[in-house]
């Protein structure tokens, strides 16, 4: 392994990646725009949980007093009950109540409507109350790691993969094949590159929508920064199996998308995966972005330490090895 | 001389498919080598095996007695014939990447003259003409200062102006006691810069020499050549004429202008537009393969 072509490759990539616009643009907006439309989305706060429709809202029955006090319900007036009771079989209300008689309808199959329902009966049971405070954890918080963590990952998977079939299929790899460039200088420099990359890319990201949003962060920069290399590398080793010897984009691009979205969708990205099939959980273990991700977020919005995400630095790892042996080793440059 | 690549009963398969079916020469060191021959011929399976893109089915490649590796990797210069470079990076950028790649290389700022390639050195790649981006692939083939160059059909797309300048490059080359080794469509081509050629059909090689002593060899006769209207039919059996038709035009393969003049003189054809020429390689090729060199 030469230094000097390892560098030469390096430098080359780098350029390239900087000065194609579109892609550069695309790997910086995207992640931006979507923090700040979640971050306004939900910029309001003390968001209504339960919808009730409300009949005859001057005159109330005994009891009904105490329900129309209660947080977190938005009380809408109704005209009719007839077009009222419609919504709830629709579930567009969770409940309705004609408050002068005390008659209310629910839908038998909304979650809400049986919880709305227990808090107009209310119970008179005796608990011992006990407050706690705190800063309450956004959704734009839970978020940021999940989708800097699918950037990274489409990153890394078109950047080093999709880039090197497309070499491939045009004659880049052929005419370094005929240099004394090695595979191994070609391919670490490819990796070296997209990795450094991101982690710039992805930490300008995080700190420019942070001066402005201004996320939780109850743990250490220097973990996440770990946590962002090692995972972005074990997902451009991932890149590195369908990059080895595909010579067709299209069959490249079909098998990354077949990689990319089921990883999307079940690594807890968007939504969090506790409370579903544990099938779904235990699959959802083999994807480097779900380790990735349930580390970052342990760190930020738990305060985990090293010694906590271990276990997900440890599988990372693993699994970078494991790419890269099969991506290099089954590496043609044709 | 002596001779720097040798090539012994080489044969590649692909998919069932004989592209290459035991091709054996030797190149000598200083000279200009050219394989000859229509699309599908072999020409260019065969060159990248002497580059060492391709791995032969069977055979051998020696570059200077030993087969071609690191040191041959190191010392060998290869222009391809379909290739492309790193996207969004400029020429001087390009040149500067593949110098990295080598121990030994040649100055950059003289490649860029002997080029022709500094008024485009700050132009991204993906923006240059057809004859600026060969120049550039020529001067990324030259720069480990190699002792063999291989140029796969080097001007093949080019205007005729831009192939002139492109002979006349490699013509410099040669001078350098370079060994190049030059595959073509176009005849003139390998007439004006090989010292040898072999012209290859169906993966074989079905004649080999100094395009002189080929046209030599084959041809001791030249053509004339007049408008078919102006010879009469009644010519066409004439057994000592050896008159066709073609395009228009009549052609008489003659072993002795003079004679043949005389006698159409005789006949009273007239002679105004008369025109005599050598047999070229493109006729050689007619003749041996019955195929036309472009088809």
């Amino acid at each position: 392994m030469r230094l000097r072509r390892f560098f030469a490759v390096f430098t080359a990539r780098n350029l390239e990646f900087v000065r194609d616009r579109s892609a550069l643009s695309w790997n910086i907006v995207l992640p931006v725009l979507i923090v700040f439309g979640f971050a306004f989305a939900f910029s309001t706060g003390g968001q209504t949980l339960f919808k009730v429709g409300l009949f005859e809202q001057h005159k109330q029955a005994p009891g009904v007093e105490r329900f129309l006090q209660l947080k977190h319900i938005q009380f809408i007036p109704v005209d009719s009950i007839e077009s009222a009771v419609t919504k709830v079989e629709r579930h567009q209300l969770d409940m309705l109540l004609d408050s002068a008689s005390g008659s209310y309808w629910i839908n038998d199959q909304s979650a809400n409507g049986y919880l709305l329902e227990q808090l107009l009966k209310g119970d008179e049971t005796q608990f011992t109350r006990q407050t706690v405070s705190g800063e309450a954890i956004r959704y734009v918080d839970w978020l940021i790691p999940g989708v800097l963590g699918m950037n990274i990952m489409f990153s890394s998977l078109f950047g080093v993969g999709y880039v090197i079939v497309r070499y491939r299929k045009n004659g880049v790899l052929k005419r370094l094949k005929a240099t004394p460039l090695t595979a191994l200088e070609f391919l670490s420099a490819q990796v070296m590159s997209r990795l450094w990359l991101i982690v710039t890319v992805t930490s300008l990201v995080y700190a420019g929508t942070n001066l402005l949003v201004g996320f939780r962060m109850y743990g250490s920069y220097l973990s996440l920064l770990l946590v962002l290399v090692i995972g972005t590398f074990s997902m451009i080793c991932l890149s590195l199996i369908i990059a080895a010897r595909l010579s067709n984009e299209e069959t490249a691009n079909g098998l990354l998308n077949m990689i990319s979205w089921p990883m999307m969708m079940l690594s807890g990205v968007w939504f969090s995966l506790e409370g579903s099939p544990e099938i779904i959980q235990q699959s959802a273990q083999i994807f480097p972005l779900t380790h990735m991700i349930e580390a970052a977020r342990a760190i930020m919005i738990d305060g985990a330490g090293l010694v906590d995400i271990f276990p997900h630095l440890l599988i990372m790892l693993a699994m970078s090895i494991v790419f890269m042996a099969i991506g290099a080793r089954s590496f043609r440059w044709e | 001389m002596s001779s720097i690549l040798q090539v012994d009963n080489l044969v590649k398969h692909f998919n069932g498919v004989q592209a290459v079916n035991g091709v054996s020469f030797s190149i000598e060191r200083g000279s200009c080598f050219g394989l000859l021959g229509p699309n599908g011929a072999g020409k260019t399976t065969t060159v990248e095996m002497l580059e060492g893109i391709i791995t032969p089915t069977r055979g051998d490649v020696r570059y200077k007695g030993e087969p071609t590796g690191v040191a041959f990797r190191q010392e060998a210069g290869i222009m391809f014939q379909e290739t492309s470079l790193q996207e969004f990076i400029r020429v001087g950028e390009t040149l500067e990447l593949f110098s990295r790649f080598y121990p030994r290389t040649r100055p950059i700022d003289e490649l860029i003259e002997r080029c022709a390639l500094g008024e485009f050195l700050d132009r991204d790649v993906r923006r240059l003409s057809g004859g600026q981006r060969q120049r550039l692939l020529l001067a990324i083939a030259l720069i480990n200062d190699p002792q063999i160059v291989f140029l796969d059909e080097p001007t093949t797309g080019l205007d005729p102006q831009a192939r002139r300048n492109f002979w006349q490059l490699v013509n410099d080359i040669k001078q350098e006691q370079k060994t190049l080794v030059l595959t073509t469509h176009y005849m003139e081509e390998a007439y004006e810069l090989c010292d040898e050629i072999a012209i290859m059909d169906h993966g074989k090689i079905i004649a080999q020499g100094s395009p002189r002593a080929l046209l030599k060899k084959h041809f001791d006769h030249s053509v004339i050549c007049l408008p078919a209207n102006e010879v009469p039919e009644s010519l066409d059996q004439d057994a000592q004429l050896k008159l066709h038709r073609i395009n228009g035009q009549v052609e008489i393969l003659s072993e002795d202008i003079n004679a043949s003049i005389q006698q159409l003189i005789a006949q009273k054809v007239p002679l105004t537009h008369l025109q005599i020429r050598s047999r070229t390689l493109e006729d050689l090729f007619l003749e041996l393969t019955g195929r036309e060199l472009r088809s």
